[in-house]
């Protein structure tokens, strides 16, 4: 609706009012922070929301145990400076009690989140997780609500779904159920990088181009350290990058690059030619239809 | 980096600040609606190479030789692919240096009543479609219609397929004519009509050579172009209060945080707090950013009110001069989404801005044509997609504009509180019984 606002002030109006919604009417939300960029803007929407209060819900992390070194004492350092407390739901742990099967020494845990992030959900009695999932993509997502309602199983059933009008959202939710929300929905990319530029929202460094020891694999440089070195036939070489997105160390690839400041990013991410899961997430180019099987189990 | 098009028309996304246009869609699959969505984002360079590339690489396996299959670049779930259908609403992003779009496109089966009100609720315009050969047909009424009902200020006509007609001037002017007037009885504010060819791109981003006739701006310029009446800022001022915040102030102040739905919010203005009736005056409009001189809809806000005035979650702070109907009854135009049919007399919740209270939907007084908008005799129950006119009673007053007044404040869903399910959205037409 017109307003005279720029576009990012109307997002963020929305987003903020998304976010009192859910603290009011339901009781037990959680918000999911990776000390990833959508996030880290997630978390300063939250601010927006409800300062000069505290948070009414605390942080979580679903932990692949797969992480950025950088990103985990981001992520730390951020939750002691706001003062809010931050839950960690541990993959590692769930592999060594056997809840779920290790895919192996440098294999992706990205799908194994569902399932511990499920039972996190389940023994901490949440009925509502945010995310900072954008409809911009993937084009599953693009027809999922924003309050996405989630069954017993934790299942998305694309064909059930509620239908949002005005800016009314329904959280109503029966026990045991939970809804999972993204105040996000309508933000582009670009937005999520031009607002952080706007609000000078920190980052973890690996955002920003930095050298790094990496192999090249199915034409992405992904991080050759520790568990995930090269494998046959693979050569390890050092080179300036940064990354668009912040996931699973086995398969966040990162981008070749020398933009050292949020200026120089944004320039980038304006006149890029591939989409951020095209050419980060490899678990996203498996098939098709790879984000709605994910999903429909549970998955963000 | 903004890269000019041959024409000069700069299409890569805005870095500066631009305006928040939502658009909706409408039309079916014949139509070339998903064509034409697939060459807006195309054409204004949306589509990135690794996108363009899966569109290329199945185009190949359908046996499609004559270039890409745009349509393809809007595919949606799986399901939806093997079953050849539309389930849903699905949203788009694009931008121009100077707007920022987001597009709620929304299939044409059955279910397409429920799922344009969904995508019209929100939109400052909509996009019809009409195939040049067919014209006018049931449907086009229908997403005019639906327009003027959920109240879309603009409307713009897109008459496709140009090209299959020989872009015949004479064959636009029929179609746009009786489009116009069709819209216009229904109440549409603007109407503007565009010949096109989705297929080859004509007057979509660029203006189209086989139509020099055509002196208008092309779809996207005009999307560009279209003066946005500040919906909101007349008519008094609306607070719904969502959260309930401590201030520094001391142990024992408020303050009160939500979306401004309507007027302009000013420290100093005499304001009611409803339904108690309640007043004072505001002292100070805050966000985490600092304080404000005004806000209007639909800025997220805090506002303190002078010494003991309060309010909780589910009031509303309105200008005391113009304040909103306070009512417990009240008539208003449903549409029905729910396969469970509607029976006069059932009992569900209405959710109206921030309050939900227990309602009984008592007689079902016409039922509208999805059409035309006529009235037809009330049906014994509602079934899913029909559009009515019904009498609502409620167990707590409401603050209530009419929707032609305030589309937030005039808006209402309903939920059937056995599961949860959200089953109607309702405008309201008229509060009854008018209380405090």
């Amino acid at each position: 609706m017109s307003s005279g606002l720029t576009h990012l002030e109307a997002l963020e109006a929305e987003a903020i009012h998304i976010m009192r919604e859910v603290a009011s009417e339901l009781e037990s939300p959680v918000l999911l922070f990776s000390g990833g960029k959508d996030s880290a803007v997630l978390l300063r929407l939250a601010e927006k929301a409800f300062r000069p209060g505290p948070l009414p819900f605390p942080l979580m992390h679903v932990d692949t145990g797969h992480n950025f070194a950088e990103v985990l004492s981001f992520r730390d350092r951020r939750v002691a400076e706001l003062g809010e407390r931050l839950i960690v739901a541990s993959v590692q742990e769930a592999i060594d009690r056997g809840v779920v099967e290790d895919p192996g020494a440098g294999g992706s845990r990205n799908r194994l989140q569902s399932r511990v992030l499920l039972d996190a959900i389940e023994e901490h009695g949440f009925d509502a997780a945010f995310g900072g999932a954008r409809r911009d993509e993937e084009r599953a997502r693009a027809k999922e609500r924003v309050f996405s309602f989630r069954d017993q199983t934790g299942g998305w059933n694309p064909e059930d779904q509620r239908p949002e009008l005005w800016n009314l959202y329904n959280g109503r939710v029966a026990p045991g159920e939970h809804v999972r929300v993204f105040p996000l929905s309508n933000w582009t990319e670009l937005d999520v990088w031009q607002y952080i530029g706007q609000e000078r929202i920190e980052l973890p460094s690996i955002y920003f181009a930095h050298e790094r020891v990496v192999v090249r694999r199915d034409g992405m440089l992904l991080a050759a350290e520790g568990e995930f070195g090269p494998i046959e036939g693979e050569d390890a070489f050092e080179t300036s990058v940064r990354y668009r997105t912040v996931g699973d160390m086995a398969v966040t690839g990162g981008v070749a690059s020398t933009a050292v400041t949020l200026e120089a990013v944004v320039a980038e991410i304006a006149a890029t030619r591939v989409t951020e899961r095209g050419e980060t997430r490899a678990d996203d180019r498996t098939s098709d239809a790879a984000m709605e099987e994910r999903k429909r189990e549970g998955y963000f | 980096m903004p890269v000019a098009t041959t024409n000069g028309h700069a299409v890569t996304p805005a870095l500066g600040t631009s305006e928040l246009l939502r658009v909706v869609t409408a039309g079916s699959v014949d139509d070339g609606k998903s064509t034409l969505i697939g060459r807006l984002l195309l054409d204004s360079k949306q589509i990135l190479e690794d996108q363009l590339a899966a569109v290329e690489r199945t185009t190949l396996e359908q046996g499609g030789a004559e270039g890409l299959n745009l349509a393809l670049l809007t595919d949606g779930l799986r399901a939806e692919r093997e079953r050849g259908i539309t389930i849903d609403v699905a949203y788009r992003y694009f931008a121009t240096p100077r707007r920022r779009f987001v597009l709620a496109d929304t299939p044409g089966h059955v279910e397409y009543t429920r799922n344009m009100v969904t995508g019209a609720s929100r939109s400052d315009v909509s996009i019809v479609l009409v195939d040049a050969r067919a014209g006018v047909v049931e449907q086009s009424r229908r997403h005019a219609s639906i327009s003027a009902l959920l109240r879309i200020p603009h409307v713009v006509l897109c008459v496709n397929k140009m090209d299959l007609v020989g872009f015949d001037r004479a064959v636009f002017e029929r179609v746009a004519e009786e489009f116009t007037g069709l819209a216009t009885r229904l109440g549409v504010e603007d109407v503007t009509a565009i010949p096109i060819s989705a297929l080859l791109g004509d007057n979509v981003v660029e203006p189209s050579p086989s139509m020099p006739w055509f002196t208008g701006s092309p779809l996207l310029r005009h999307l560009e172009d279209i003066e946005l009446i500040p919906e909101g800022r007349t008519g008094g001022a609306r607070l719904p209060v969502q959260w309930v915040l401590p201030t520094a102030g001391g142990p024992e102040e408020r303050c009160y945080a939500g979306q401004v739905s309507g007027g302009v919010l000013r420290p100093g203005d005499d304001v009611s707090v409803l339904p108690s009736g309640e007043s004072g005056r505001i002292t100070r409009i805050e966000t985490f950013d600092g304080e404000l001189d005004e806000a209007a809809a639909p800025r997220a806000v805090t506002v303190h009110l002078t010494g003991g005035l309060h309010a909780v979650r589910g009031d509303m702070i309105v200008a005391a001069a113009e304040p909103p109907a306070l009512t417990t009854e009240l008539e208003a135009t449903l549409c029905w989404m729910s396969e469970e049919p509607l029976v006069p007399g059932d009992g569900l919740l209405l959710k109206h801005t921030t309050r939900t209270v227990r309602a009984r939907v008592g007689e079902l007084r016409f039922r509208l044509d999805n059409d035309s908008l006529e009235h037809e005799p009330a049906p014994p129950r509602l079934t899913l997609n029909d559009l009515a006119g019904v009498r609502i009673a409620v167990d707590e007053p409401l603050a209530l504009d009419p929707y032609r007044d305030n589309r937030v404040t005039g808006s209402f869903i309903l939920i059937d509180e056995a599961t949860n399910a959200t089953v109607a959205g309702g405008m309201v037409d008229a509060a009854l019984a008018v209380g405090g």
